[in-house]
C-alpha cells in the first residue's frame, strides 16, 4: 500500500473514527446554510450553529461522561433518564414551594436536595452491583423503571412551572457571552479528565472493567470503585436533569431525559469505548455526543422531515457499529488487509483474522 | 467473592437444613413465588374489593383481554433472553405494526387478511435481521437492538406523524368479537395469546430448538463445543422475536383499533420485568414460559388493583412494578448464589 505511517497512525488513533463522522456531518451542513461556522455576537452573546450544538449537546455530554466511567468497569447504567426526571422534579418542586423564587439560597438548596437524590439512587446502583453482584442491566433497570413513576409521585403528575432567575442560569443563561451550560460541562470534563488520566484512579477503574476479581486479587477495592463510578454517573445525570429542567423552567415527570440513557451509551459506543469494559476515552465520548446532537442539528438544517430523525439516527448507530466490529471489517476490507498482513510476514499465516484487529488496541495503550 | 464466603456455612449447617438448599437451588422456585405472589394479590383483592365485584370470574379473564398484547411481546422477551440476549426493539416493533396495520388498512385499502401476514412477516423479517448483524458481526445485542428501537419507532412517524384511527369493519367486528367461556367471556386477542403461549411452551420444552435456546444461553462456549448451530439458533431467536412483537403489534391495534406513532413507547421494559419476574434468568440458559404468564398476570393485577382502588394514581403501577422487579431480582441473585456452592 502507498500509505505512509503517518497517515496510518493518525486512521489507527482512537479518536479519528468518531472525530472524522463529526466533521463528515458538520461539513454536510455547508451547502445547505452556507453560513453554518460562522458565530455572530449580539446582545453580547455568541449565537451560531456551532454555539448551538455545544449548548443543546451540554445534558447529553454529561451524562454520556459519566456512563464512560460505568461502561469502563463493565457496566452500564439504563437508569439516567430516570435520575434527570427525579432531580428536575425534586428542585423544581422545592423551588415553586417558596415565597422567593429568586433568592440565591433557595436555589442553592434546591440544587442540593435534587443533587443529594441523584447520589442515593447511584448509591443504591452501586450497593446492588457492587455488593449483592446483580448485572448492571438489571440492577439499573429497576430505578429506570420505578424512578419515572417516583418523579411523577413528586410533581403529582403535574408539570411543575417555576420563575426564577437564578435557576434559569445553569441551563438557559449566558456567562462571559457564553452559554452558561457550556461552562459547567467542561468543568465536568476537566475533573474527570484529571481524576482520571492524571490520577491512578482511571487506571483502576480500566482494571476493574478488565477483571474485577484479579483487580480485588492484587488489591484494589473494585467494589469501592463500582461503587464511586456508578454514584458519579448518577451525579452527572443530577446535573444534567438541573440543565433540562433549569432550560425550560419546568419539571415534567415523564418526559425529561426520555430515552438520554440510550443516546449517552450511544456516544459512548460512538466514541470508542467498547461495552465490555476494561478502557475508556473520555474525549471520544464527548465526540460521540456532540456527534449524535450535530446529527440532530444537520436533519432540521438539511431540511429532512423532523420525523425521519429516528431513522436516520438509527442508521447512524448502525453504521457506527458496523464500523467498529472487528468482524465486519474483516469479511468487507479483509479480503486486502489479510494479504497485506501475510505478505510481508508469512511467519503467522494462521492467525490474520485475529491479528487484524490488534494493532488499534495497541497504538491507544501506546498514545495514553 | 460471596460465593466462597457463603461456602463453610452451608457446610455446618448439612443436613439440617438440606431440604431448605435444595428447595432454594429448585430451578422452580422463581416460577413458584410468582404464581404464589399472585394467588395473594388476587385473594388480597377478593377481600378488599368483594362488594365491588372484583370476584367474578370476568375479572379474572379481563386480565387475559386487557394484557393480551403483553403476553406475546414477553413470550417473544423469554426466547431472547432465555437465550442470553435483550431485544430492546420489542415496544417500537409494536407500534410500527400498529402504525403499519393502520395505514396498509385504512390508507391502502388493503383487506385485513392480506394485512396480517404481510405485517407478520415485517416484523419478523426485522428480527432476523437483528439476529444476523448480531450474530455475524459480534455487536452486542443490546446496541443492535437499540439501533432497532430508533429505527421502527422513525419507520412510525415516516408513515405518519399523526395517529390513524381504524373504521374498518372487519377490524371492528374481529375487536369486538366475544367468545363464551362458561364463567365469562374472552377476546379474540387474548385467545391468540393463549395459542401462542401454548406453541411457545411447546417448542421451548419439547423440540430440538428449544434445548439450544437452553444451551446457548446457559454456556455459548460449550454449545458451540457440542456441536450445536450457534448462529442458527440465535438469529431463529431473534426472528421469534419480531414475530412475536409484531403479533403482539396486531393485538394492540386490535385492541385499541387505531395506529398511532407513540403506542407502546418503553412497553420493551414491560416485557423484560414480565419475564424477570416469572423467573428468567437475565443471564440466560434458566427460565420457564409459564412464568412469563405469571409476570405479565401479575403486572395486568397489579394496573387492575389501581384501578379498584380509585383513589391511587397511575403511577403507581410503575413504582410497583419496580419494587417487584427488585424483589425478584434479588431472589435470583441468592438462588444463583447457592447454585455455584
Amino acid at each position: 500500500m502507498t500509505t505512509t505511517p503517518r497517515w496510518r497512525a493518525l486512521t489507527r488513533h482512537h479518536l479519528f473514527w468518531p472525530v472524522a463522522v463529526l466533521i463528515a456531518l458538520l461539513i454536510v451542513n455547508v451547502p445547505f446554510t452556507p453560513d453554518f461556522f460562522s458565530v455572530k455576537m449580539t446582545d453580547g452573546h455568541l449565537y451560531g450553529s456551532l454555539v448551538s450544538i455545544v449548548l443543546f449537546g451540554s445534558p447529553l455530554i454529561l451524562v454520556a461522561v459519566g456512563m464512560t466511567l460505568v461502561i469502563a468497569t463493565g457496566g452500564i447504567d439504563l437508569s439516567v433518564g430516570a435520575v434527570v426526571a427525579i432531580t428536575g422534579a425534586l428542585t423544581c418542586s422545592y423551588i415553586s414551594d417558596q415565597t422567593d423564587q429568586n433568592a440565591l439560597s433557595v436555589v442553592f438548596l434546591a440544587m442540593g436536595v435534587g443533587l443529594v437524590a441523584a447520589v442515593v439512587c447511584g448509591l443504591w446502583n452501586g450497593f446492588l452491583v457492587a455488593r449483592m453482584g446483580i448485572q448492571p442491566i438489571i440492577a439499573t433497570l429497576i430505578i429506570m423503571v420505578a424512578g419515572r413513576g417516583v418523579a411523577q409521585l413528586i410533581t403529582d403528575g403535574q408539570i411543575i412551572t417555576i420563575h426564577s432567575e437564578p435557576y434559569k442560569l445553569i441551563g438557559g443563561g449566558y456567562w462571559l457571552t457564553l452559554p452558561f451550560s457550556i461552562f459547567v460541562v467542561a468543568a465536568v470534563v476537566a475533573v474527570t479528565v484529571l481524576l482520571t488520566r492524571r490520577t491512578a484512579l482511571g487506571l483502576l477503574v480500566e482494571s476493574v472493567g478488565g477483571n474485577a476479581e484479579a483487580s480485588r486479587l492484587v488489591g484494589i477495592r473494585s467494589t469501592r470503585i463500582k461503587i464511586m463510578v456508578y454514584v458519579f454517573c448518577a451525579l452527572c445525570a443530577g446535573i444534567a436533569g438541573l440543565m433540562i429542567s433549569s432550560n425550560t423552567s419546568a419539571a415534567d415527570g415523564n418526559n425529561a431525559g426520555l430515552w438520554i440513557e440510550l443516546d449517552a451509551i450511544l456516544a459512548v459506543v460512538i466514541g470508542g469505548t467498547a461495552l465490555t469494559g476494561g478502557r475508556f476515552s473520555i474525549g471520544g465520548t464527548v465526540v460521540g455526543a456532540l456527534v449524535i446532537q450535530t446529527l440532530t442539528t444537520t436533519i432540521y438544517t438539511i431540511g429532512v422531515p423532523t420525523q425521519t430523525n429516528l431513522v436516520f439516527k438509527a442508521a447512524v448507530v448502525i453504521v457506527v457499529c458496523l464500523l467498529q466490529s472487528p468482524k465486519f471489517r474483516e469479511k468487507v476490507f479483509g479480503a486486502r488487509r489479510s494479504r497485506n498482513l501475510t505478505d510481508p510476514a508469512p511467519a503467522e499465516p494462521v492467525l490474520p483474522a485475529a491479528a487484524a484487529p490488534k494493532p488499534p488496541k495497541t497504538s491507544t495503550e501506546v498514545s495514553r | 467473592m460471596t460465593a466462597t464466603d457463603r461456602k463453610p456455612e452451608v457446610v455446618e449447617n448439612g443436613a439440617a437444613s438440606s431440604r431448605a438448599t435444595r428447595l432454594l437451588g429448585d430451578r422452580r422456585l422463581p416460577v413458584l413465588v410468582t404464581a404464589a405472589l399472585f394467588l395473594a394479590m388476587y385473594g388480597g383483592g377478593l377481600r378488599r374489593y368483594a362488594n365491588y365485584g372484583f370476584g367474578e370470574p370476568q375479572v379474572f379473564l379481563n386480565l387475559f383481554i386487557d394484557n393480551g398484547y403483553l403476553l406475546v411481546a414477553a413470550i417473544g422477551a423469554t426466547f431472547v433472553i432465555m437465550s442470553g440476549g435483550i431485544d430492546l426493539s420489542v415496544g417500537s416493533m409494536i407500534g410500527f405494526t400498529t402504525m403499519f396495520t393502520a395505514w396498509l388498512v385504512e390508507r391502502q385499502g388493503l383487506p385485513l387478511v392480506l394485512v396480517v401476514p404481510l405485517a407478520l412477516g415485517v416484523g419478523a423479517f426485522g428480527g432476523f435481521l437483528m439476529g444476523y448483524v448480531i450474530h455475524n458481526f459480534e455487536i452486542q445485542p443490546f446496541i443492535v437492538t437499540l439501533a432497532g428501537l430508533f429505527l421502527f419507532r422513525g419507520l412510525c412517524l415516516v408513515i405518519s406523524k399523526e395517529s390513524i384511527s381504524i373504521g374498518d369493519a372487519s377490524v371492528g367486528t374481529l375487536a369486538q368479537t366475544r367468545v363464551p367461556l362458561g364463567v365469562g367471556e374472552l377476546s379474540i386477542g387474548a385467545l391468540v395469546a393463549l395459542a401462542v403461549l401454548g406453541a411457545a411452551y411447546y417448542v421451548l420444552h419439547y423440540t430440538r430448538f428449544g434445548r439450544r435456546v437452553y444451551a446457548v444461553g446457559g454456556n455459548e462456549q460449550s454449545a458451540l463445543l457440542m456441536g450445536l448451530p450457534m448462529g442458527g439458533t440465535k438469529i431463529a431467536v431473534y426472528t421469534v422475536s419480531g414475530f412475536c412483537s409484531a403479533l403482539a403489534g396486531l393485538l394492540f391495534m386490535l385492541y385499541i383499533q387505531s395506529g398511532d406513532p407513540l403506542h407502546a413507547i418503553g412497553m420493551e421494559l414491560d416485557a423484560i420485568a414480565a419475564v424477570v419476574i416469572g423467573g428468567t434468568l437475565l443471564t440466560g440458559g434458566s427460565g420457564y414460559v409459564l412464568g412469563t404468564l405469571f409476570g405479565v398476570l401479575v403486572l395486568g393485577l397489579i394496573k387492575s388493583l389501581i384501578t379498584f382502588e380509585g383513589t391511587l394514581s397511575s403511577w403507581w403501577t410503575k413504582i410497583a412494578t419496580g419494587v417487584l422487579l427488585c424483589a425478584f431480582i434479588l431472589i435470583q441473585r441468592t438462588m444463583t448464589a447457592r447454585r455455584k456452592t
